[in-house]
């Protein structure tokens, strides 16, 4: 049974992590001021998005991440469980081989918690012990990650004479009425003096299957959207408040980021920096020529919005101020403190013909929660790279 | 042979394969760093507070808890008297809806009990609202399907019975 799950955990932990890490080189932490983690003490950017996908790639990989990491959390407690007679027999450590397997697998079940819960904590908005999320869980993945590796390596001799012995899926197929259990002595886990079985083997992975399948279902509107968001009645944000043209969830509010009408009124303007410089009040940028794109906005707490922007593109803001077309664009909000500050993007990021500066949205004027008077939408960056509230576009050479 | 030998004496004194030592090695020197870094981020007593404290809530707390609760509803649906449908198990029709609620109710914890309220509001704008309600009436509907698998289950032991 525990070999059984443990195949399964194989793929869905592999492609939780490879999500994992493809959202974290997403930020492009190569450029100024966008890594979460002290550059000097991480590894090298591995893959990026390329500019030419859909806008929804981040969107995808990152709503895999979290609704996989939800649907997996039943299979990991059924594992945990599977293995728990090991946890109340005093280790008997044999030589120093036994007591480093053990000392790994506190590590493994220590991590995989942390990893759990952290994510979850996280997409519910949840901070409890005032923890900063991203070096846990990032380097909480590392730990899991090559732990998992080597825990895998080491059983899979185990799996395999499991399979040999009893077939792979035979015992899987057994009814109540024909399930054994394990004989005793034959591993490590068999039950020296078993109870009649209550379950079959396919019974529990059935619980099992039946609890990621409900998971799917009251979560994964949040990060599919459209009408998909009303299905999903327990996803963090799995809801619309309205049908108004700015009624679509936002991730930080213009309160929280002190944001006051004063700072975004007739006073305002946003300064353009390239070879030469200029600043922009909003009526000016209402009078350049105004584009029109449907982007998605992606969360990297999972969920995803899309809707339709109006601005001036952000290569028309850079010919204005004879920007060098390998420059970097970092994006500064009036918003002075935390991850949403301030954003650099790529050369390729804003030479994309889609990316804007925004000053409405589905018609309207945006809301002052959506980023009032202006924000950038570019496709396919992770959603707190499209910064809100915008004073200042400085393109820089790379 | 010396080489075999040599290494048939390593075996016997460190209990298994070099190979097996510098994976552990190189996982310990992977877990060291990392830890590391997450403590000068989250200060090093409150990763070890979580740490054992996630571990020691889940096998000597959450687990046992709901051992205890499977035994005590499988004494509970013991002590009912026998029906005809005895020989379709009803224990599991309770397990299957009550762990999949109790899952739900775990992994949306924060939301259900009103904790994340403060960082929701900060967020997204609006009070946590309904979801004590919708993962109740998750609960409602899994219990009844569950039951109606059930009845299912006992007119088709039955309906072969008589045949
Ligand atoms: C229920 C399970 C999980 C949930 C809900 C979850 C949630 C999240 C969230 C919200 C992020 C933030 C995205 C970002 O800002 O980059 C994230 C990032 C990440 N997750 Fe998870 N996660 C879960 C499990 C895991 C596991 C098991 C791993 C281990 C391999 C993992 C590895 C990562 C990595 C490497 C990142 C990138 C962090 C960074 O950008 O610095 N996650 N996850």
């Amino acid at each position: 049974m525990t070999s059984f799950l443990g195949v399964l955990l194989v793929p869905a932990i592999t492609v939780i992590a490879l999500t994992g890490f493809i959202s974290h080189w997403a930020y492009h932490p190569e450029l100024a001021g966008n890594a979460t983690i002290a550059p000097g003490f991480d590894i090298p950017v591995l893959f990026q998005f390329p500019q030419s996908w859909p806008s929804w790639d981040y969107a995808a990989t990152q709503g895999t991440h979290i609704t996989l990491g939800l649907m997996t959390v039943p299979l990991v407690l059924a594992k945990l469980w599977s293995v728990i007679p090991k946890l109340f027999k005093w280790p008997t450590v044999r030589n120093l081989a036994g007591m480093l397997e053990r000392l790994s697998l506190l590590l493994l079940v220590g991590s995989v918690l942390v990893e759990f819960l952290t994510g979850i904590f996280a997409i519910e908005d949840y901070s409890p012990l005032g923890v900063n999320f991203y070096p846990v869980h990032y380097y909480g993945a590392w730990v899991f990650g090559t732990v998992f590796v080597l825990h895998a390596c080491l059983k899979f001799p185990v799996v395999r004479r499991a399979y040999r012995e009893r077939g792979a899926l035979k015992p899987l197929r057994a009814g109540l009425r024909e399930t054994q259990p394990e004989p005793p002595g034959s591993s490590e886990l068999a039950p020296v003096n078993p109870a009649d079985p209550t379950i079959s083997r396919r019974g529990l992975l059935a619980m099992v299957g039946g609890a990621s399948l409900t998971i799917f279902a009251v979560q994964a509107g949040q990060s599919i959207g459209g009408p998909f968001r009303r299905l999903a009645p327990m996803a963090p944000r799995g809801r619309e408040f309205g049908t108004g043209p700015n009624d679509f969830q936002v991730n930080h509010t213009a309160a929280s980021a002190q944001i006051t009408p004063a700072m975004t009124g007739a006073r305002w303007r946003v300064t353009v920096v390239g070879a030469t410089s200029v600043a922009l009040s909003r009526q000016r940028l209402l009078a350049m020529a105004q584009a029109t794109e449907t982007l998605t906005i992606s969360c990297t707490e999972g969920w995803s919005t899309t809707q339709r922007w109006t601005g001036v593109r952000l290569v028309d803001l850079a010919r204005l101020v004879g920007a060098s077309p390998g420059a970097i664009l970092r994006a500064v909000s009036l918003e002075t403190v935390g991850v949403n500050s301030q954003a650099s993007l790529a050369a390729e990021q804003w030479s994309d013909q889609r990316a804007l500066l925004a000053l409405r949205v589905n018609g309207a004027e945006l809301s002052p929660d959506h980023g009032y008077p202006a924000r950038v939408i570019v496709p396919g960056a992770p959603g707190l790279h499209n910064t809100k509230w915008v004073r200042e576009l400085r393109f820089e050479a790379a | 042979m010396r080489r075999a030998w040599g290494l048939g004496r390593f075996r016997r004194r460190y209990g298994a394969s070099p190979l097996h030592l510098a994976g552990h090695l190189v996982v310990f020197a992977i877990a060291a760093f990392a830890i590391d870094r997450i403590a000068s981020g989250a200060g090093l007593a409150k990763l070890i507070v979580l740490y054992a404290g996630l571990v020691i809530a889940h096998d000597l707390i959450f687990l046992p808890a709901y051992s205890g609760l499977d035994r005590a509803a499988r004494a509970a649906l013991a002590r009912l008297p026998a029906p005809q449908s005895a020989r379709v198990p009803v224990i599991n029709h309770v397990r299957a809806p009550a762990l999949i609620s109790g899952l739900l109710l775990i992994i949306y914890a924060p939301l259900i009990s009103g904790k994340a309220d403060a960082g929701y509001l900060q967020a997204s704008g609006h009070h946590l609202e309904g979801y004590l309600r919708n993962w109740l009436m998750i609960s409602v509907v899994l219990f009844l399907g569950s039951g109606l698998i059930y009845a299912v289950r006992v007119r088709r032991a039955v309906v072969n019975a008589r045949v």
